[in-house]
């Protein structure tokens, strides 16, 4: 996703996104690699480019006002030389690949980091730059050398969600010409559910959270018990030990024994993303828990079992679980 | 990425700031100069303890101050000189306030402009030179502003390079731009060259060194349109002032001249022009000699000099009708005598013994004349930067250094030709010019004296004697004649001529370069008669094929995609084993491709067997190939033979694809 630019610059090429959606590559979405080719860089002088160009047609016309001819050749050295900058910049994106991008996980709503893998190709290329969600990352590429770049993305919903459309330009090296190019790759990458804030805490025993009786204090403290010096500080459960004389500890191997179902249809009064998200939060709690659980959508369960694994099995699932259609 | 400056991006922007106010340096008032350099070095000095730039408070009070003091100081801030001290102060106080990137790109772009205003002071090549150098130095910091690494001390010269580099790609075209942009006749404000600055054309008086400053001023004198053709260059001496009192150091008018005489009909042929003669806020109006028609509101005097009735201080138009082969004047009184022989008391006793010993010896007056040229012809050199003179300005000149121009020569020779009694006198005006297409452009560098001698007879008559010494000077013009100056002398010597030779050129081919030359120019590659409209058109061509090789070079793939040498090689054994048949696959390995060969032709696979495992190794096994191998590679791959008849696996392989 692409920040709107402000500005004239902005709206021209708002403009062309809409009109000529080839242009920009809006729609079209690219395998990798991809690499930059004249056909999609674009070349625009900058404002301080503009800016320039008039204090030079000031020089020239006051140089050869006063029939100074060392004057009128310094200006047009200059001008040469603003005027090749065009050409360097055009340069610095000429043939730069794009070999590969990775995705770390991401949740939906927070923002999403992603690696770049630019090569540059023999050649140094000098203050490119990337814009992304959070305003922009500069970077050099050192000949030979590929280089990852990371960036942040904008938050999106869960589920596939394509990379989006980045740009990268530079206006290496006078700041005069910006030089730049739209890469839209056809990449996508999964966005794990939101967790529930403060999610209720996990459904005891085996039994379905819709059938849930009402616990008394034995049955809150069923899988603790007393603490030993020999216990890790992460097994200790705060909470309940508040209102004891000791510390309590979660009884591992009694929550060994005990599977958690984690039931997408059991769960009431919740809308369905609502319930996505408490789920994604329960499989997290679980994981930190250390339980074994198993997650039943609709038809299909998955587990019980525990670990990395199963934990991303089981919040792809509900990544790519479809949306809520509303009601024709 | 913040956009305020970091020091180093800083530190770029100060040096700039400072090298562009140094060209300026030389015409600066001092109270100006000193509190640049105090607002730059406080402004350093502060940012680097982490102090914040002075406020509006403080900003706008010293924006003020310096309008004030400029305006106080000049009495105004239009022109040339307190425009361009306004700009210095102006570019001083952008320092002050510069905290961000876009505040520095303003800073630097700024300073292109106080850089260039610094070439209307000074055009030589040294000071040329400085402003190429610091031109790098603004180009260099714009790129500094630049996101990037720091690679430590390197930064600084890597940045210079590129900068270097960038203005040394553009060169071309910058030249071409120069050489075709057209050139404005005249200026659309203010006039050329005098406002602020005071300019001397020829003056009533002549005294050592003052000829050396004209000769170097490349503005026009005037222009002159003949009816007819130009008359041949040696016969362009326009007279202006006749100098005949001289003090031992200055050559003055005479200040007792009556009346014209009246002179008889100028005899055939006579030569008719209109002279254009930019002001000079003196008299005379010069003519070729000898003129016969004064103007309207001029009169010719008895030296046959113009004199017009007010000074010149507006381009004055004029025509003048001369007659070459008319005598000045057949009479001379004996005061007149008196004046032109009087010689100081006591000066240049060697001269004066000179003179009397060609006088024993010679009965002619021409004989005189002949040994005084024939002397300066056989001794002296002509140069522009002679050294100076003694007290005694004629014997130094003709017994010391032996080195000057035109004024050091009408001097001595005058004084030689009146101690030897030949009645004689020094005139200052102009010689030769620019030819341009129908006119003459003459220019304050072609100031020029001569003397003129008396003789029965004839009466006053030109002798040149600096045509004696340089005959370039009179055939070619100044400059010409001081680019051969002599090649001898000590490695000092040598090195300060060739640095004069490029000096000159440089005036010659960049400052002096205007109208007629760029259709001088023109005309050299049979290109006649352009205009403006023409010169931007061709302009437009050049520039546009320009750009199409600056498009070509940036669209050049590197050599990652040309493959390297060992892929090269490789390649190329590949098609040479086509050519015999085992055809290229692209989904083929090299092991694959030995495999197939194998089956083709086992004795031909035994002889690339260990080629393919060169490679394989080469390619796969080392990160970075050591070039010595790969070059054996390639060399082995080359000289491998391979049997010239086709195999019947080609045979059968074009069978199938027929």
């Amino acid at each position: 996703m692409s920040v709107p630019d402000t500005g004239l610059l902005g709206r021209a090429i708002a403009w062309s996104e809409r009109r000529l959606p080839a242009l920009t590559r809006f729609k079209e979405r690219e395998t990798l690699p991809i690499r930059l080719d004249r056909r999609r860089i674009y070349v625009l002088p900058t404002g301080f480019g503009v800016l320039f160009g008039l204090l030079l047609f000031v020089m020239l016309i006051g140089a050869l006002n006063y029939g100074n001819n060392a004057a009128v050749l310094l200006t047009c050295a200059l001008a040469a030389a603003a005027g090749s900058s065009l050409f360097v910049a055009f340069r610095g994106l000429n043939r730069l690949e794009l070999a590969s991008l990775h995705a770390d996980d991401a949740q939906a709503g927070s923002p999403r980091r992603i690696q770049l893998r630019f090569d540059p190709g023999l050649r140094t290329r000098n203050a490119l730059r990337v814009r992304h969600a959070h305003g922009e990352i500069a970077f050099d590429l050192l000949d030979g050398r590929p280089a990852d770049i990371e960036v942040d993305l904008a938050p999106t919903l869960r589920g596939w969600q394509a990379t989006g459309r980045l740009r990268v330009w530079t206006d290496y090296p006078l700041g005069l010409f910006r030089a730049w190019s739209w890469i839209n790759p056809e990449r996508e990458f999964l966005v794990y559910p939101e967790p529930e804030q403060n999610a209720p805490p996990l459904p005891g025993g085996s039994g379905r959270l819709g059938e849930m009786t009402k616990t008394g204090a034995s049955e809150e403290h069923a899988g603790l018990r007393e603490y030993r010096p020999s216990d890790p500080p992460r097994l200790i459960a705060w909470k309940p030990s508040v209102r004891h004389d000791n510390l309590l500890v979660r009884d591992i191997e009694h929550r060994s024994g005990e599977t958690l179902e984690l039931v997408y249809d059991a769960l009431r009064g919740l809308d369905d993303e609502g319930r996505i998200r408490r789920l994604a939060a329960w499989i997290e709690d679980a994981e930190r828990a250390r339980r074994s659980y198993a997650l039943v959508l609709h038809d299909t369960t998955i587990g019980p079992a525990s670990g990395a694994a199963h934990r991303s099995a089981c919040l792809r699932a509900l990544a790519i679980l479809p949306a809520a259609t509303p009601p024709a | 990425m913040t956009d305020r400056l970091d020091q180093r991006r800083f530190g770029w922007v100060a040096a700039t700031t400072a090298a562009t106010i140094a060209t300026h340096i030389e015409h600066l008032p001092a109270w100006l100069s000193i509190s640049i350099a105090t607002v730059i070095v406080a402004r350093v000095a502060t940012r680097q303890r982490g102090l914040k730039r002075p406020g509006a408070m403080l900003r706008v009070p010293l924006t003020l101050a310096l309008v004030t003091a400029i305006v106080m100081s000049f009495g105004s801030v239009f022109g040339r000189g307190p425009g361009s001290a306004l700009a210095c102060g102006l570019l001083a106080l952008k320092l002050l306030e510069t905290e961000q990137i876009r505040d520095a790109r303003v800073a630097i772009a700024f300073s292109c402009f106080v850089l260039m205003s610094s070439l209307l002071f000074a055009s030589t090549l040294w000071f040329s030179i400085g402003v190429g150098s610091v031109l790098v130095v603004q180009v260099g910091a714009l790129s500094v502003l630049q996101p990037r690494r720091s690679m430590g001390g390197r930064d600084t010269y890597a940045t210079l390079g590129m900068a270097a580099r960038l203005l040394a790609g553009g060169l071309p075209i910058a030249i071409a731009a120069f050489v075709l942009l057209p050139r404005l006749d005249t200026p659309l404000w203010g006039s050329r060259g005098n406002d602020g600055v005071g300019r001397t054309g020829l003056s009533e008086t002549m005294s050592p060194g003052q000829f050396a400053q004209l000769m170097l001023d490349e503005s026009p004198a005037f222009r002159v349109t003949f009816d007819g053709r130009t008359p041949r260059s040696s016969e362009l001496y326009f007279r202006a002032i006749v100098l005949t009192d001289f003090d031992g150091m200055t050559w003055a008018r005479r200040d007792d001249l009556g009346f014209s005489a009246v002179l008889p009909a100028p005899s055939l042929p006579v030569v008719a022009y209109d002279v254009t003669l930019e002001a000079t806020s003196q008299r005379w109006l010069p003519a070729l000699d000898r003129p016969f028609t004064a103007p309207p509101d001029a009169r010719i005097d008895p030296e046959q000099l113009i004199f017009a009735r007010l000074p010149v201080t507006q381009p004055l138009k004029y025509r003048v009708e001369s007659s070459p082969k008319a005598q000045l004047s057949n009479t001379l009184t004996s005061r007149d005598r008196a004046r032109t022989l009087r010689l100081p008391d006591g000066f240049a006793p060697r001269a004066r013994e000179l003179a009397r010993q060609w006088r024993s010896e010679h009965s002619e007056d021409g004989e005189v004349v002949k040994a005084a040229l024939q002397m300066f012809r056989a001794n002296f050199t002509y140069s522009l930067e002679p050294p100076p003179l003694g007290r005694d300005s004629v014997d130094d000149f003709l017994f010391g250094t032996r080195e000057g121009f035109c004024e050091h020569y009408a001097s001595a020779f005058v004084v030689l030709m009146r101690a030897a009694g030949i009645p004689a006198r020094v005139v200052t005006g102009y010689l030769g010019g620019w030819d341009a297409d129908g006119y003459l452009l003459v220019r304050q560098s072609d100031a020029h004296a001569w003397a003129e001698v008396w003789r029965q007879g004839t009466g006053w008559s030109r002798v040149d004697p600096t045509a004696a010494v340089s005959p370039m000077r009179i055939e070619l013009g100044a400059p010409a004649a001081n680019a051969s100056t002599s090649w001898m002398g000590d490695a000092w010597r040598s090195l300060r001529n060739q640095f004069d030779v490029a000096s000159r050129l440089w005036t010659e081919s960049i400052v002096r370069f205007d109208n007629l030359r760029q259709r001088g120019l023109l005309s050299g590659f049979g290109v006649v008669g352009v205009g403006h409209r023409d010169l931007l058109l061709g302009f437009a061509g050049l520039l546009s094929i320009a750009m199409f090789l600056a498009a070509a070079w940036a669209m050049r793939g590197d050599r990652a995609l040309r493959g390297d040498a060992l892929d090269r090689a490789w390649a190329r054994l590949r098609m040479r084993l086509a050519r015999i048949g085992i055809n290229e696959r692209p989904q083929e390995g090299p092991l694959d491709l030995l495999a197939r060969t194998r089956i083709a032709d086992a004795a031909l696979a035994q002889r690339i067997a260990h080629l393919v495992d060169e490679y394989v190794t080469l390619r796969y096994a080392c990160p970075i190939p050591p070039s010595d191998r790969v070059e054996a590679f390639a060399r082995s791959a080359r000289r491998l033979e391979l049997p010239h008849r086709r195999r019947n696996v080609t045979k059968r392989h074009s069978a199938t694809s027929s």
